[in-house]
């Protein structure tokens, strides 16, 4: 990460490919303009030395009442949403299982 | 100066239990009330996505019967509560302010709703947000911008603008925002109300729909300091569905209220006080640490040296946390699915290309970047090195004051589309909020005055984790001492 690294075109759409985005060319310019202003920003953070500086993921690790620390639930068989309840919020169903539109064609 | 709504008479929520306990009031009578209102306003605001008349009703029953039997009211008996449509409520609509998500229905509630339910809240409906709950000005609704009831040409920021203009502009008596870098509390000093940043693990997120799945907050947006620790109490607490829900005990916050401040150590640092501040909400919240003073609080000048860093540090995390939780979104299992597509690839891209906007597509891509192969220790970890860096910058503080009182945001609500084409600027809009965000302790947003053009400025109180009481106590005080704006 430094000021001169810049990210290209190629960057852009490698990373759009990895995100299942699709790009229209217009967009592609204004996110590689937005990306790059952003990332400039963001190279300031080498201004600090952190070679000896733990990486902090959740603030519970810091307070040490992470979930780690603390016993599991209990293995208990609860009950779960009812299928009447969910199969009301679906689009489509036959009142047992979801249906769907197929994609793949063969 | 622009239109603003007027404001309709203000309830607090002791006044709406002593009032249905004493039949003066019906639960369903208020709860008409408010809508009516809504039905008024919200064409000019637009905050509420969708209400819930039915629901509504069916819990204005229940109270008034309760009321009629003479028996115990709970604690938000009656009280007309609207959500951000990023919590998911049973019943109604979730868009999470996305095209994405438009007609999905979730066939639960939230944690926090069912402990609303249960405490005799009224739900009145969604509220409108950034899509995501991305957005510093909630400009970014799929749904349209919200507009803030005092300024109708002005934002109400973001991403929870429809919670705090419902407040503002009495379409609900209290609301649930949700907070990952300042979104209760910058919508809140735009506003003119109060917004509670209750610390990480306070409030169970089980039912929120993630967007920075380790900053994500949720917390109550209310008129007055004391309903939002009323409404805190209710919500707060260990919940089993949540692995980062804490078991820290909840404290009586009522009570921590009467407590004064005399004695008590208030932080100011250099560094939230340079340049870049508006003159107007500088002096504003230095009279706010006046008044604080006049009362008895000891003022200490203290330093957070890494504060700079936040913004940069924040996107890296925020962005890269959100690419994985939308990852989820992909036209299979919720809302929109592109209708012409021939191969599943084709159907996962067009969904989210045509579901998603411009801001969610932009941090996608910055935290797909940030995440992505060879650039993982150069952005995600540098950032979380430098968020373990300003944590412990506020645990030094903490070691010398009671709580730190800092402006929420460097002006007061600019105009709507003023900083739409600069993602940058409207990122380092957050300059004030995100440190808290990244360290996990709690704040408030108070009123502390208004500018030149009658723009509601607010003073952030930062507390240490788990110390919801002192910052309530504080902003209890400064309440107090400021007359409303």
């Amino acid at each position: 990460m430094t000021n001169s690294e810049r990210v290209t075109g190629r960057d852009l759409q490698r990373v759009a490919d990895l995100a299942n985005l699709e790009l229209t060319e217009e967009e592609e310019a204004s996110m590689l303009r937005d990306l790059n202003s952003i990332l400039d920003h963001v190279a300031h953070l080498n201004e600090l030395d952190t070679s000896s500086v733990p990486a902090m993921a959740q603030v519970s690790e810091i307070l040490g009442s992470n979930s780690a620390g603390r016993p599991l639930r209990e293995d208990e068989v609860i009950s779960s949403l009812d299928r009447a309840t969910v199969m009301e919020c679906a689009p489509d169903s036959d009142g047992t299982f979801f249906r769907v539109p197929k994609v793949i064609e063969r | 100066m622009a239109p603003e709504i007027t404001k309709s008479p203000v309830y607090n929520i002791e006044q709406v239990r002593t009032s249905i306990h004493s039949r003066e009031i019906s639960a369903a009578h208020l709860a008409e009330e408010y809508f009516a209102r809504i039905d008024a306003e919200n064409s000019s605001v637009n905050a509420y996505l969708s209400v819930s008349r039915e629901r509504a009703m069916e819990q204005t029953s229940r109270i008034d019967a309760m009321a009629a039997a003479g028996t115990a009211l709970p604690a938000l008996a009656g009280v007309p509560i609207a959500i951000k449509d990023v919590l998911v409520v049973q019943g109604s609509p979730a868009t999470a302010g996305s095209k994405i998500l438009e007609g999905y229905q979730p066939p639960y509630d939230a944690t926090v709703v069912q402990r609303l339910d249960a405490a005799g809240a009224v739900l009145l409906g969604k509220l409108n947000c950034d899509e995501f709950a991305m957005g510093s000005s909630n400009e970014n609704s799929a749904y349209g911008p919200v507009r803030n009831p005092r300024a109708l040409d002005r934002v109400p920021g973001g991403s929870s603008g429809g919670s705090a203009a419902a407040v503002a502009a009495g379409m609900a008596l209290a609301t649930l925002g949700t907070d990952t870098g300042g979104s209760i509390r910058q919508p809140a000093s735009f506003c003119g109300v109060v917004g509670v940043l209750p610390t990480y693990g306070r409030v169970s997120r089980y039912g929120l729909i993630a967007f920075a799945s380790s900053l994500d907050r949720i917390g109550p947006i209310t008129s007055t300091v004391r309903d939002a620790a009323t409404i805190l109490e209710v919500i707060a607490g260990y919940d089993p569905l949540d692995a980062t829900s804490s078991l820290e005990p909840v404290p009586d916050y009522a009570a921590e209220l009467e407590k004064p401040i005399t004695g008590l150590k208030i932080g100011v640092p250099a560094e939230y006080f340079a340049e870049g501040l508006d003159p107007e909400v500088r002096a504003a919240v230095e009279g706010a640490i006046d008044k604080l003073r006049s009362e008895g609080a000891i003022v200490c000048p203290i330093s957070l040296p890494h504060t700079r860093y936040a913004v940069p540090a924040y996107y890296v995390l925020a962005t890269a946390e959100a690419s994985s939780n939308l990852a989820r979104f992909d036209g299979v299992r919720y809302g929109y699915r592109s209708p012409d597509s021939t191969t599943l690839t084709a159907m996962y891209r067009k969904s989210r290309d045509c579901g998603f906007g411009a801001e969610v597509k932009r941090r996608i891509l910055l935290g797909t970047y940030a995440l992505s192969a060879g650039y993982y220790d150069a952005y995600y970890k540098k950032a979380q090195q430098v968020r373990t860096l300003l944590t412990q910058d506020f645990l030094k503080a903490f070691n010398e004051v009671d709580a730190i009182v800092t402006p929420v945001a460097p002006t007061p609500a600019f105009k709507i589309g003023e900083k739409a084409d600069d993602p940058m600027a409207m990122y380092l809009a957050d300059i004030y909020t995100v440190t808290a965000s990244l360290a996990g302790i709690c704040g408030i947003s108070v009123p502390c005055g208004v500018s030149s053009e009658g723009l509601p400025i607010g003073a952030q109180i930062l507390g240490k984790h788990f110390d919801e009481g002192m910052v309530f106590r504080m902003g209890n005080a400064l309440e107090r001492l400021t007359p409303a704006g």
